[in-house]
């Protein structure tokens, strides 16, 4: 603490000649002239518990990389792991981008000195309504999880109704999310799925719909890594009974995949952050929520939706929010949620990644990441002991069965980490009808090689 | 295009600048002009009709000769089709409520007229709530919620109006002054009635938080609200306002907008009820309610068009039955001042005082001060 | 000592970019993605041709077709369009607290041992970020006395909603949820504290403030009762009040049973100097974006910590961080949790740079940030008073402001009809970004509120200040020429001809737009 005292690099007005003049010049002796209005009670008098400054820049870089060169990472281990973040590829172009201080630190300005950020972002809305065939698409939320929430508010009100199905086979955080976010009028029902198949049990379906069901909510890709090829007759049968119907996806699967909007999704939800963000240790993720360009979907949303108008420059392209003036809809109109700062940024990043893939980029990384699952989904079904459980073809991800081992997932995926390998999750505690059982995720940065030395590495493990 | 009707009152505004209060009344009028006051009010339509020329291809003009607003017009290079005829120089309140039926059965589809509250009411006189007006702002009194901000924002509004971009009209409160007692320096305003005015739903980008609800749209919930937690078996009171208007229309029942109305069971049982009246039926019901709504710009919740809910009636019902109904926005603008009663019995006075809540939205209320 | 200049011939980049879909010829790319290997095609053929008909893609896909270089130059184009805080005069975007975000950060944040780590890894492969999540958390627990944290939520509004989502588990186990049904907040808190807990199923009931500024407390006394769950309070508040009847708010509420939440996304003015505990607050959270120097990003990412006492630990969202001495984990054993608010762990970019950043400060810098922050502000407005045509919330209140003001332009509007939009669009074409105005309603008229946090130099607040009062003279001497503005940034001003809230007109995607204006 006897140190010597720097004037910070962030704190500019702190240089004790500044700071003299601009105290002299309102008046004042010291900060404390500010202050003496807060009583003492309420001040904290002490000198706060927390570990001296790193002042150097080179001294924090380093302390800071040695903490997390300390993790593993999908750079220097095969990393399979998947299930709501993806280990995908990032173009340079999208990093330079996303570098850049504008898109970076900009916050709240409106479209006049904020224009760039306006379009980048109803690009992304505009590419993300081409991906999924819905043409309103709103500006990110905070996860894929919160996505569906919203969005199951957003069908409540406007039908009015306070039921929303969900598929058996969500993942348990992302339902944990949505179970919260429906408290307290909206109740949440599972729906069965076939074990088999992973595909949602339409019989079962069936049984729960009744007239006060808002919506009904599924995915494709499923979590457990199923091609949902019932997904039209859900929708069909969702639209009988009068509630909507929404479907979650990883939009980086709609370059092979049918839209939602073709298949009669009311809604369509999903993670942006397969666009081109990287993992972060799950602080890459965004959501996304698309519906039908028609006012009574429109109206229900909480969040900011930007819309293209003109400007006094003729051919220039003004930009603002849409401010949908409401009249009278729903009958028990209790007002739309909350928005707030969320992951605008990611937004900005998926329009890059989006407008660099193209429609062909999509078709082929689609097509390979079929080819590299189907392959080393044939090469796992030769390892002793392990099968592949889930019928019918896989996109990302697909569940592999270790039972037959009479190893555990967590003893596995140790001996995993010698090959440098980061196995699958384990999800035999949140699935306890799979047994020991894990998640596995193959996109296109995993090469043959990767892929055999995956099989090698089980071989030898479950010998 | 767009027919547009203007009314100057050229007096508004004249006693101003030579210290009287108002000009409503031949021997005001009189004195002011003797006092070399100038009729001001020209000036401003003035800078409002320059605005509008912006547009003066897709609107037809139709006033009335000379002060009453052919004058005006010309100085501002603005065409116009006059009707009628005035005595130049003396022209007065039955010259205004002439003007403004004529334009209406001429068929304008909108009167633009320029003056305090008292034109304000001559107008209401004449239209009611038929056709939607505006109003310049020129007068040296202006309680009424009829106007524009400014002579300015009167022309930016009326080219909006003309380009079609004003989506519907809402109802706004008509004031009048107690004449006297304002030139002895007493400000006691009272809802005279209402006026139909342009929607103009100001739209400012709200990007932090996303889009405010519109005041239409505010009166929707607050509606929504009433009506769902309506309780059975209890008399309501329904005082005077558009707000609670607006209340009644949503529940399907007939109400009277500068009257005090009855519901009980979802049904009317009273319209535009006396003092006595009330008292009669309310002593035939255990559980009663009074239902109000923040009047005027100073924001009133008896005493300046709820009359009939007297001091007997409130004592009679109780504070904690009263039910208070207002925009998150009627809120704001009485900002910094607390809400007002003025029964006319100090004591009731005193015992109105204190916190009420008043509901703004649906399930959200704004704890309001209660002052007389 | 540095000069301060005004910008007299400022002009932002103003491209005219056409939309990214003017730029797309068919056939083009931008980038080919990895190629299978052959061996493995010959082992599985075309397996999207296998997948069934329902499932394969028929409709097109109309995204735009464009070369790198071409995507490359439109995005940098529209970068240059969009003014952040790292680079520009951003004080006026009060209640954002826009301060430097170090570039090193930035670079942390790109070494793969966060940047490529995926969260469901194996805790023994994490401990760096277990670590410094652990020791984040510490640093925010110091800062405002609570006793436990959550980084879960993914902002500001979501920890006011998860803070909303335990005082309701919190009643619920005790049987008062149903009788225990409002929420109490102010007028000048973050609307968030009032649309949160409403969402969350909380009545809201809001209080005024008194003559000085500060919420009435005698209105809160009336307020509360024995259906009050809580009081969501900022403080301070956004016009720059420290409300010094914190703790008598707290006794109140605490005397008809309910809970105390201290809303502290302006908390920079306070490091170091008052914390929520001594006020006695339940709980409170940070908007780690802005207090903590990470960046906003046009609107995230971003992160809400959320601290509360030890009692109220239970309550929150799994899972936690621990430690046990040798090794770092997660702590899912927790059944009176709320559940989750998201996904994974929490916002994982903003804790790495906001711990980086700590790391930098420590305790006197952190403290210092404060201390300068309400110097700064307090300089401001000493000369922004002088400015005619300018005013601001509760002058003259004889109370001295903390860290923001609110200004309001109502003088101004009085005078020659020109308000706060037509200044705040006008202030940019002197290269000032974007001022934040108010929450709604606008109690305070035209308003503009400021925050010249402790990244701001003493001559970039004289040369906002000297802006201000350039654009109010110019104002009141040719009204129309500022009400027509912008014309020197990016953007001109917009025709709001029905085409933003008009369902026929509004174009949401490219799509839309090209359908409804027929090209």
């Amino acid at each position: 603490m006897s140190e010597k005292r720097f004037v910070h690099p962030y704190i500019p007005n702190s240089e004790p000649a500044v700071k003299r003049e601009m105290l002299d010049s309102i008046g004042m002796d010291s900060v404390e002239d500010i202050y003496k209005g807060i009583p003492d009670r309420l001040r904290y008098n002490k000198r706060m518990d927390l570990p001296e400054p790193i002042i150097s820049e080179y001294s924090c870089e380093r302390y800071m990389d040695k903490i997390l060169d300390e993790n593993r990472n999908a750079r220097n281990n095969i990393c399979f792991l998947g299930g709501g973040t993806w280990n995908h590829y990032v173009p340079a172009v999208v990093e330079t981008v996303m570098e850049r201080d504008e898109f970076l630190t900009c916050y709240v300005g409106d479209a006049y000195t904020d224009h760039g950020k306006f379009q980048a972002l109803w690009e992304s809305s505009s590419m993300l309504s081409d991906l999924t065939g819905l043409e309103a698409t709103c500006t990110p939320c905070y996860d894929w999880a919160n996505a569906i929430s919203v969005a199951c508010r957003m069908a409540s009100r406007m039908t009015g109704k306070t039921e929303i199905l969900v598929s058996g086979s969500i993942a348990e955080d992302r339902l944990l999310v949505v179970k919260n976010y429906c408290k307290p009028e909206i109740k949440v029902t599972l729906v069965d799925y076939d074990r088999k198949t992973g595909l949602l049990d339409i019989g079962d379906l069936k049984n729960k719909l009744n007239d006060n069901v808002a919506a009904v909510y599924f995915e494709n890709p499923s979590y457990l890594g199923a091609l949902e090829v019932n997904a039209g007759e859900i929708c069909e049968l969702a639209h009988d009974a009068g509630a909507t119907a929404m479907v979650g996806v990883d939009p980086t699967s709609l370059g092979i995949l049918e839209a939602p909007g073709s298949y009669g999704a009311d809604y369509a939800v999903g993670e942006l952050q397969p666009l081109g963000i990287h993992m972060n240790f799950g602080g890459g993720v965004g959501g996304f929520i698309a519906t039908k360009d028609e006012e009574r979907f429109v109206a229900e949303f909480p969040s900011l939706l930007f819309g293209v108008c003109k400007t006094t420059q003729e051919g220039e392209y003004g930009f603002g929010e849409v401010a949908y003036e409401r009249t009278s809809y729903a009958q028990r109109e209790k007002g739309k949620d909350f928005i707030g700062t969320t992951a605008a940024l990611h937004g900005v990043a998926a329009a890059v990644y989006m407008a660099l893939m193209g429609p062909q980029g999509f078709k082929e990384m689609g097509e390979g990441i079929l080819q590299r699952v189907e392959y080393v989904k044939e090469k796992l079904a030769e390892v002793p002991g392990v099968t592949i459980p889930i019928s019918g073809y896989s996109y990302c991800d697909f569940l592999v069965d270790f039972n037959g081992t009479g190893k555990s997932v967590r003893e596995i995926n140790k001996k995993l980490l010698e090959y440098n390998v980061l196995g699958g999750k384990d999800i035999s505690g949140e699935f306890p009808e799979y047994g020991q059982a894990a998640l596995y995720s193959v996109t296109e940065v995993h090469t043959k090689e990767d892929l055999d030395t995956l099989i090698k590495a089980l071989k030898e493990i479950c010998a | 295009m767009k027919r547009i009707g203007l009314i100057i009152n050229p007096v508004a505004g004249i006693g101003g600048k030579v210290g009287l209060k108002g000009s409503d009344g031949a021997e005001t009028l009189e004195k002011a002009l003797k006092l070399g006051a100038v009729p001001e009010s020209g000036d401003k339509a003035f800078v409002t009709i320059k605005k509008m020329c912006e547009l003066k291809d897709e609107m037809d003009i139709y006033t009335y000769p000379g002060e009453m607003g052919a004058d005006i017009c010309s100085r501002a290079d603005m065409e116009c089709h006059v009707l009628g005829k005035i005595d130049y120089g003396r022209t007065t309140t039955s010259d205004t409520v002439k003007a403004a039926k004529k334009l209406v059965r001429f068929g304008v589809d909108i009167i633009l007229f320029a003056g305090g509250d008292g034109t304000a009411r001559d107008i209401m006189d004449a239209v009611g709530t038929g056709i939607p007006v505006l109003g310049i702002p020129t007068g040296c009194k202006i309680h009424s919620g009829v106007y524009a901000l400014n002579p300015r924002a009167a022309g930016e509004l009326m080219c909006d109006f003309v380009e079609g971009k004003i989506r519907g009209t809402k109802e706004a409160e008509v004031m009048d002054i107690d004449e006297e007692l304002f030139r002895q320096g007493i400000v006691q305003a009272r809802l005279y009635g209402y006026l139909k005015i342009p929607n103009e739903g100001k739209k400012v980008q709200n990007l932090k938080s996303g889009g405010g609800y519109s005041e239409a749209g505010a009166i929707d919930l607050i509606g929504n609200y009433v009506a769902d937690t309506l309780e059975d078996d209890t008399l309501y009171i329904v005082g005077t306002g558009s707000t609670t208007a607006a209340i009644m229309k949503k529940l399907g029942l007939k109400n009277t907008l500068l009257g005090v109305d009855l519901v009980y069971n979802h049904e009317v049982i009273g319209s535009d009820c006396t003092e006595r009246q009330l008292l009669e039926v309310l002593s035939r019901y255990d559980k009663v309610k009074i239902l109000v709504t923040v009047i005027g710009g100073q924001g009133y919740i008896f005493g300046r068009g709820n009359q009939q809910i007297s001091a007997a009636v409130i004592k009679k019902v109780g504070r904690e039955n009263i039910i208070v109904v207002a925009t998150a926005d009627k809120m704001a603008s009485i900002f910094g001042n607390p809400l007002y009663v003025d029964t006319g019995d100090q004591e009731v006075n005193e015992y109105l005082k204190g916190y009420i809540r008043v509901i703004v939205g649906y399930e959200k209320t704004v704890m309001a001060r209660v002052s007389d | 000592m540095a000069k301060m200049k005004v910008r007299k011939n400022f002009q932002q980049a103003r491209w005219n970019e056409p939309m990214i879909y003017e730029l797309s010829t068919k056939g083009l790319r931008g980038i080919i993605p990895p190629l299978v290997e052959k061996d493995i095609q010959k082992e599985t053929g075309d397996v999207a041709a296998k997948l069934p008909d329902s499932l394969k893609r028929k409709s097109s896909l109309d995204l735009p077709e464009v070369a790198q270089k071409q995507v490359l130059q439109h995005f940098l184009h529209l970068s240059q369009e969009t003014s952040g805080a790292n680079l520009n005069n951003d004080l006026v975007e009060g209640t954002c607290t826009m301060k430097y975000n170090p570039r090193v950060c930035e670079r942390l944040a790109l070494n793969p041992g966060f940047a490529d780590v995926h969260p469901d890894q194996d805790i023994e492969t994490i401990q760096g970020m277990l670590k410094i999540y652990y020791e984040f958390e510490k640093v925010v627990k110091e800062v405002s006395g609570m006793d436990k944290f959550s980084l879960q939520p993914g902002g500001g509004n979501h920890a006011v909603y998860t803070a909303a989502s335990i005082i309701r588990a919190y009643f619920e186990e005790r049987g008062e949820l149903e009788q225990r049904n409002e929420i109490i907040t102010t007028i000048f808190s973050h609307p968030c504290d009032a649309a949160c807990p409403a969402t969350a199923g909380f009545k809201v009931i809001t209080i005024y403030p008194d003559e000085n500024g500060m919420p009435d407390i005698e209105a809160i006394k009336a307020a509360a009762n024995e259906h009050t769950a809580a009081i969501f309070m900022t403080n301070p508040e956004d016009i720059g009040i420290y409300n010094v009847h914190a703790d008598e708010v707290v006794k109140v509420i605490h005397g008809v049973g309910g809970l105390c939440f201290y809303d502290q996304a302006n908390a920079n003015a306070f490091l170091g100097v008052a914390r929520a505990k001594e006020a006695g607050f339940d709980m409170c959270h940070f908007n780690i974006h802005k207090t903590f120097g990470t960046p906003h990003g046009g609107e995230g990412p971003a992160c809400g910590a959320i601290g509360v006492q030890e009692y109220m630990a239970k309550y929150l969202p799994v899972p936690t961080v621990e430690f046990d001495g040798n090794k770092y984990y997660l702590d899912y054993d927790k059944p009176d949790s709320i559940g989750r608010v998201r996904e994974y762990i929490g916002q994982s970019s903003v804790v790495l740079k906001a711990y980086a950043w700590s790391m930098m400060m420590g305790p006197d810098y952190l403290k210092e940030c404060a201390e300068i922050s309400v110097i700064n502000n307090n300089y401001m407005l000493n000369i922004m008073e002088k400015i005619p045509g300018v005013t601001h919330a509760f002058k003259g209140n004889g109370i001295v402001r903390q860290e923001q003001i609110r200004y309001s332009f109502q003088p101004l509007m009085d005078k020659c009809g020109v308000g706060s939009e037509d200044m705040n669009r006008h202030m940019g074409d002197y290269g000032i970004p974007w001022f934040w105005a108010s929450h709604y309603p606008w109690v305070i008229p035209e308003p503009m509120t400021i925050e010249p946090c402790e990244s701001y130099t003493k001559e970039e607040i004289e040369e906002c200040c000297k802006v201000v009062e350039i654009c109010a003279g110019e104002a009141m001497e040719n009204p129309d020429f500022v009400k027509n503005a912008p014309y020197n940034t990016a953007m001109h001003k917009r025709i709001d001809d029905g085409d933003l809230d008009d369902p026929a007109k509004w174009a949401l995607s490219w799509k839309a737009y090209k359908r409804k204006h027929n090209e």
